[in-house]
């Protein structure tokens, strides 16, 4: 721990005011993430707790304003603010674990393309240019229009738009690093190719993969809310940030922008906190910029 | 050259190819279409009819070839909602989603570029910063958030602009447009200004980095030497150099502006093939969205190829293999 505290790594991490706000950001939702149910009084998805009578309650600011609803109600008087914690739980949720499912697939992917070349390498590397030439919305759309909605769902589309950056990447180190000596070591001292892969290849080449995958939460919690937003997203009974947001506009033009415009905020500031680290990540670990 | 170009249009052929089969496929493994033609009290008889018709009952191999042909022929299919032609439909909405994406692109473009050569030519100062954290918050935004933002303020709030819809049009060869008429305007900027947004962040962000990246060559120096006034350094020594990763991001940028031209157009209601797309996806109106998937398909790979192009005009040393 010493050692961290004294590296060169955490030496910029404190001098850099993007780092801090952006950690700060992402340390604040995990702990909503987690604690939200001990922070609330009301859990929105229990029926039992909600009373109507409490609808439509504006926030605390405006008149009319209820302090036990601090950024409001919803038409069932639901709280907004429990909502968003609520909500950042399922967003947040997919998002990580679409990335999780993406980077090991297409890591394997590309260790695969990369060690074996050939027709192996062709067929993963064409369908990856395909999948490139158009944009993951566009995909992700066409899918969930294709199988209907739910989280599963949304994490297979998000899955399968998601890996081909991490193969592409992993695939141009691999070829790199299988030039290098200590691999042609290894080969030579006859270890199996499966080893030679996981404890030589694998190790050396993640290093990139470090800041697409803090990105692409980002991006995944981005691409999600607007599936939801679209209603081909998450379903009703696991209301994301995003079908919040939907449920909200729903209600915009009768002034009641409280329960559309605060989830977005969240998005916003979860989306900024991730991007202000992993810009940082970027500069940290890009070895040509040293 | 030829060769390349020849070579180019196999593999856009075979793109366009593998789309089309993964359209087929997604879209039989998913629902039976033969409800959506039939009335809700039909009987089995008239069920067996209607998918004899369809062609529902033939061997998917035969069906992909049947759809195939049709295809190349020209026959998209009919709408089961319009009872119209697919094609058709798409096309009577095409030039509303070209205009939105056009001026939405022109908007970024003129923000983007100064903004950005000016954050590259003063990486330290605040206004840089301030700058560059407004274009990170701008990818890091939920477009149709803003866009609901932007109705909510203007439209709801002070009624400045309209919320919905397309306006006055003007026709012009047959196509309507709404830019030409001071009420088409108004209606344009709200959808415009959100559907810009993120392509101005990372317009703005490449611009930068190339910008950056120039100014550390020896003929900037030369420039600054030999007397040329600051904007001639910048913008036609500088700009003109850093706008080689400009093009390949500007051709991405195009692609992914008609993606999610369908969430803005949701949003405002505005009359194009994106909004046709979500209320066919929700209409589960098969027809149209195999055409539109077909149709952008063929606009992103021929954007594509177009900017391998461009690419390799504007700079003669990247040699095309």
């Amino acid at each position: 721990m010493t050692g961290f505290l004294a590296s060169e790594f955490f030496h910029n991490y404190r001098r850099s005011a993007s780092a801090i706000i952006g950690s700060a950001l992402m340390a604040a939702f995990a702990f909503a993430v987690l604690a939200g149910p001990f922070l609330v009084a009301q859990d929105p998805y229990d029926i039992a707790s909600l009373n109507l009578m409490d609808s439509y309650k504006p926030p605390v600011w405006l008149p009319g304003g209820d302090p036990q609803f601090w950024l409001g109600t919803d038409g069932q008087g639901r709280d907004v603010w429990a909502s968003i914690l609520y909500g950042a739980r399922i967003s947040l949720f997919i998002g990580l674990v679409a990335m999780v499912a993406s980077c090991t697939i297409g890591t394997l992917l590309g260790l695969i393309a990369g060690f074996y070349g050939g027709i192996v390498d062709s067929v993963i590397m064409r369908i990856a240019d395909i999948q490139l030439s158009f944009p993951s919305i566009l995909i992700a759309l066409f899918l969930m229009s294709a199988v209907g909605t739910g989280v599963d769902k949304v994490l297979i589309a998000l899955t399968a738009v998601g890996w081909v950056v991490y193969a592409r990447t992993v695939r141009g180190s691999t070829l790199s690093e299988i030039e290098k000596e200590y691999v042609q070591a290894a080969k030579v001292a006859g270890l199996p190719n499966h080893k030679i892969i996981r404890k030589h290849v694998l190790p050396n080449v993640l290093t990139p993969l470090i800041v697409i995958a803090t990105i692409q939460v980002g991006t995944f919690v981005l691409i999600e809310a607007s599936l939801s937003f679209l209603g081909v997203g998450v379903p009703i009974t696991q209301p994301s940030l995003g079908l919040l947001i939907k449920n909200g506009f729903d209600v915009l033009f009768s002034g009641l922008w409280w329960t559309s415009v605060f989830p977005g905020v969240a998005i916003m500031m979860l989306v900024f906190g991730i991007n202000l680290f992993g810009d940082f990540l970027r500069d940290e670990l890009n070895p040509r910029l040293k | 050259m030829l060769g390349y170009l020849l070579k180019r249009l196999i593999q856009m052929t075979l793109v366009l190819w593998v789309v089309s089969v993964i359209v087929f496929l997604m879209m039989s493994f998913t629902g039976d279409p033969v409800f959506m033609v039939v009335p809700i009290d039909a009987s089995d008889a008239e069920i067996a009819q209607a998918r004899r018709l369809l062609g529902l009952d033939d061997s998917l191999p035969v069906q992909y070839w049947k759809f195939l042909t049709s295809l190349l022929q020209g026959d998209f299919g009919r709408s089961y909602v319009f009872r119209q032609p697919a094609m058709t439909l798409i096309l009577e909405r095409m030039p509303a989603t070209v205009e939105l994406v056009l001026v939405a692109m022109a908007l970024a473009i003129a923000v983007a570029i100064p903004l950005g050569v000016y954050a590259g030519a003063n990486p330290q100062s605040r206004i840089s910063r301030v700058i560059m954290a407004g274009s990170l918050l701008g990818i890091s935004l939920p477009g149709f958030w803003i866009g609901m933002v932007l109705i909510y303020l203007f439209a709801v709030h002070w009624g400045i602009f309209p919320s919905s819809g397309r306006g006055d049009t003007v026709e012009i060869f047959g196509i309507r447009l709404s830019i030409l008429t001071w009420d088409g305007w108004t209606h344009i900027v709200l959808p415009a200004v959100t559907l810009s947004l993120a392509t101005m962040a990372i317009i703005l962000r490449i611009t930068r980095a190339g910008m950056m990246e120039v100014g550390r060559q020896d003929f900037m120096k030369f420039a600054r030497a030999k007397g040329a006034t600051r904007g001639d350094v910048l913008y036609k020594h500088g700009l003109k150099n850093a706008l080689i990763p400009v093009v390949t991001i500007f051709g991405l940028q195009l692609g992914d502006l008609i993606a999610f031209a369908t969430i803005t157009e949701t949003i405002f209601s505005w009359p194009g093939m994106g909004k046709l797309l979500i209320d066919s996806i929700y209409r589960a109106d098969r027809p149209v969205i195999v055409v539109y998937l077909m149709l952008v398909a063929l606009i992103f790979v021929v954007i594509n190829f177009l900017v391998d192009v461009i690419y390799m005009l504007i700079d003669p040393r990247i040699r095309l293999k």
